[in-house]
């Protein structure tokens, strides 16, 4: 950003709590990298140094939904999946974001069948649909611009006084 | 020394096994062996046993379903023999009402999850199986997805998604 120029004159400046939130939000996102199938296999090669999603401050992959901002859906999801899917997005702290990666996620693909999802939106807010089987590396990048740009056009104040979801509290598995 | 087993397994199971009818078919150098479903224990208990045979291992359970036939499903076994290196098929015909046939899981113990399968898929029971639940499917599912009358895209409602809140 150019800061270091500043603090040598006067050692401060001024900006908006809006506009460092958003830029330092939007420039960590952390994925939470929900690999089902395929699409998996592309996602990882975003993480090599050829594509190097670091570029773009998202290389921290974490396996925990507790510490992750947006969730990579990559992979067919299967009706038994989404329940398991949708655990885990509900414990992903707010803000969070979707990327529905790939044609399985976004609309069944060519799994026109019984046991798959027709498209994630169905039980997922999604924010960005992936197109390709699987995508390129590239593409997934895309994707994360676009988060990022759509990160941009959010206020801080819009995730103020957010409510907790009510998770019900399961016995079994 | 060449034995041909084509000749071997009919002629063995009519010597050891009285009073059991049985039909056989070749097609591309493959034996099948057509058994009553009253049988079919007492049988993969004689083709693992005999120290000739020696069948150990049970390489696949399915079945087939004919839609329309008088006996609808029939249920193929897959057997193979390690020391021959030879491939038996057995089939038995099972009826729509009296949906069951014996478990073979007693014999080969492979054979109880390949049995769960075929139950999950085509609703076929297997009596005195150890555990005989839903491979697949989620417990709850009611409808048995490879039958003919399955509809491809399956039933509306009968597969749960979780809520979306909006």
């Amino acid at each position: 950003m150019g800061l270091e120029a500043k603090l040598n004159n006067d050692n401060f400046f001024t900006t908006k709590i809006d506009a460092l939130i958003e830029w330092s939000r939007k420039n960590s996102v952390w994925p939470m990298p929900m690999g089902i199938s395929c699409c998996a296999i592309e996602m990882m090669a975003v993480g090599d140094p050829k594509y190097d999603i670091a570029r773009f401050g998202s290389e921290v992959m974490r396996f925990t939904p507790r510490q992750s901002d947006m969730m990579i859906v990559a992979g067919t999801v299967t009706y038994k999946m989404a329940h398991v899917v949708r655990k885990i997005y509900d414990q992903m702290p707010d803000p969070k974001w979707v990327i529905a990666m790939g044609a399985c996620t976004s609309s069944g693909g060519m799994y026109r069948s019984y046991n798959v999802v027709q498209g994630i939106d169905q039980f997922l807010p999604v924010d960005v649909y992936l197109a390709g089987c699987p995508p390129r590396p590239d593409n997934l990048l895309n994707a994360l611009i676009q988060i990022q740009e759509k990160i941009g056009r959010t206020k801080a104040r819009d995730f103020q006084d957010r409510p907790l979801p009510e998770l019900p509290v399961l016995q079994n598995n | 020394m060449i034995m041909d087993f084509k000749e071997l397994i009919p002629q063995k199971i009519k010597e050891n096994l009285a009073n059991l009818n049985f039909e056989q078919s070749e097609y591309r150098d493959e034996l099948t062996l057509y058994f009553d479903k009253k049988d079919i224990v007492k049988v993969c208990n004689f083709l693992k046993k005999d120290p000739v045979l020696e069948f150990l291992l049970c390489e696949d359970i399915t079945a087939i379903d004919w839609a329309r036939r008088k006996n609808r499903f029939t249920v193929v076994y897959h057997i193979f023999s390690l020391k021959n290196k030879f491939r038996l098929r057995l089939k038995a015909d099972v009826d729509e009402e009296e949906c069951s046939i014996d478990s073979v899981s007693s014999v080969w113990r492979t054979a109880n999850w390949q049995e769960r399968e075929v139950y999950d898929m085509y609703g076929i029971g297997f009596n005195n199986h150890p555990d005989l639940r839903r491979m697949y499917m989620p417990e709850e599912f009611e409808h048995y997805p490879l039958r003919k009358d399955f509809p491809l895209m399956g039933i509306p409602g009968s597969l749960t998604l979780p809520k979306k809140e909006e």
